[in-house]
């Protein structure tokens, strides 16, 4: 029902345009410092712990870079930034939401004869699906680079074994699968926390309740979809 | 002119509203008083649509609201301008951004238009030079007379205030009931104030409900109120002390 109503027809376009921008900002660009810091490191563990693990004089060390390479771009970048950022968006946007809701802001909206839940919904959810693919396309090339500078620095390859593995048989279909799971990922954080705030009754404990709610569906929620969406693609 | 007519509402088991019927007069402010939990505030949601009543009518000017599809009921909502208890700004916004927003949303006025608009709004409610201030950086008085510019600035036929003067010093509550008063007049408005404030009783009560226990009790005006015989008035209006030895003697 909350959803039905918030894909209903924007009252005026270009207020809603630009709370879609303010909305890219606010869930997008201020999400790159964490995403950064956790791809570089992602990435360098993932190296790392692939060169220790391959021992045998029979698996070449370029190995490294591919296993880095399909980590980070299958599972890694999509899924586990995703998880992180349920935590940071989806707290954000529930406690937004569910303080609005107990200060009067919301009732103060409907009162206006503004559509709250398509005001306060549609463009965080239309900018989550928008932004998510491009903080996933960032964290893919700083965790590769991450790989990239712990792998030669710490001598696990070298520059151009890592560099010949990173492009070795690869499928650009499966970047494509990476962008689609998290837009559907980016989707399901903004509507969750969206839906846990926009239904808060009572006071600050209740926001409080409703952002660990928000949070914990909606990774919850990735997990599944991210199994279901692996199984189909990679199942045909 | 608004009227509602037999209005209940019920909560769980607990009749919070019962049979109230009142007509909100244009031009003037009008008054619901009555203690805490005496349904004053239910009273004025389901006037303006956040809570649906169990039975009964609310009529905005021969429109009967309950009864209206959702776009009619939208058109009548942008008539109407609200200020909350806790002045229900925007926190993301700015003071002019707040009181911009109504007309950013549903008219196609240019921005300096909204510009003028907006300063008349602040200079009305006597805010002028505080346009860049985020609500957090507003006094208590401060955010009811921004909320009280954005209520105004789509330039609404009916106003609601509830408890305009609650967490507010003696001083700016009578600023809040003189602007109210003023915007009322001013603007040919129906305004109706929910108050448990007897200064605002004595200043500004044209027309007045008292609500005793979800019903309604008495009706009169603010001359009226000081010489009532209706006993639980009495012992809402002298409810002090101070207030008791004033009272005048039969």
């Amino acid at each position: 029902m909350l959803i039905r109503r918030a894909f209903s027809k924007p009252e005026k376009f270009s207020v809603y345009r630009n709370q879609f921008f303010f909305e890219v900002n606010n869930i997008g660009i201020t999400s790159l410092g964490i995403v950064s810091i956790i791809s570089v490191f992602m990435g360098g563990v993932v190296t790392i712990q692939a060169a220790f693990g391959f021992t045998s004089p029979w698996v070449p060390l370029y190995a490294v870079g591919f296993t880095t390479r399909e980590s980070v771009i299958l599972e890694f970048s999509p899924t586990i930034v995703s998880l992180i950022l349920a935590g940071k968006v989806g707290s954000n946007i529930a406690s937004e939401i569910g303080s609005m809701r107990i200060s009067e802001q919301i009732d103060a909206l409907e009162i206006m004869g503004v559509n709250s839940s398509a005001f306060l919904i549609l463009p965080k959810i239309l900018a989550g699906i928008f932004i998510f693919p491009f903080l996933v396309a960032i964290s893919m090339f700083l965790g590769i680079l991450g790989g990239y500078i712990m792998g030669v620095s710490t001598g696990a390859c070298t520059s151009y074994q890592y560099i010949f593995g990173i492009q070795a048989y690869f499928m650009p279909w499966k970047l494509g699968y990476s962008f689609f799971k998290s837009a559907v990922f980016g989707y399901i954080i903004t509507s969750v926390a969206s839906y846990n705030g926009y239904y808060v009754k009572g006071g600050a404990l209740e926001v409080g309740r409703g952002s660990t709610k928000a949070v914990v569906y909606a990774s919850i929620l990735i997990l599944v979809t991210n199994f279901v969406i692996t199984q189909i693609v990679f199942a045909h | 002119m608004i009227e509602i007519s037999n209005i209940s509402k019920t909560f769980s088991d607990r009749n919070v509203v019962h049979d109230v019927s009142f007509t909100f007069e244009t031009g003037k402010t009008n008054l619901i008083i009555g203690e805490s939990g005496s349904g004053k505030t239910t009273i004025l949601k389901m006037m303006v649509g956040l809570l649906t009543p169990d039975e009964g009518k609310v009529i905005y000017d021969g429109r009967n609201f309950l009864e209206l599809g959702d776009h009619q009921k939208q058109e009548v909502r942008r008539e109407i301008g609200m200020l909350f208890q806790g002045g229900a700004l925007f926190d993301s916004m700015t003071v002019e951004e707040n009181v911009a927003f109504p007309l950013r949303m549903f008219t196609k006025f240019s921005e300096k238009e909204i510009a003028e608009r907006v300063d008349f709004c602040l200079n009305k409610v006597k805010l002028e030079g505080r346009n860049k201030l985020y609500p957090a950086e507003l006094s208590g008085g401060m955010k009811k007379r921004a909320a009280l510019a954005r209520a105004i600035s789509s330039n609404p036929k009916y106003l609601f205030c509830d408890e305009p003067n609650s967490g507010l010093d003696p001083r700016t509550s009578l600023v809040i009931d003189d602007l109210i008063l003023e915007l009322t007049t001013d603007f040919n408005m129906t305004t109706v104030v929910i108050t448990h404030d007897m200064n605002s009783v004595m200043q500004i009560g044209k027309n007045i409900m008292y609500l005793y226990d979800g019903k309604k009790w008495w009706e009169g005006n603010n001359q009226q109120v000081l010489t009532t015989t209706n006993k639980e008035l009495l012992d809402f209006v002298y409810a002090s002390e101070f207030l008791k030895q004033l009272k005048p003697k039969n």
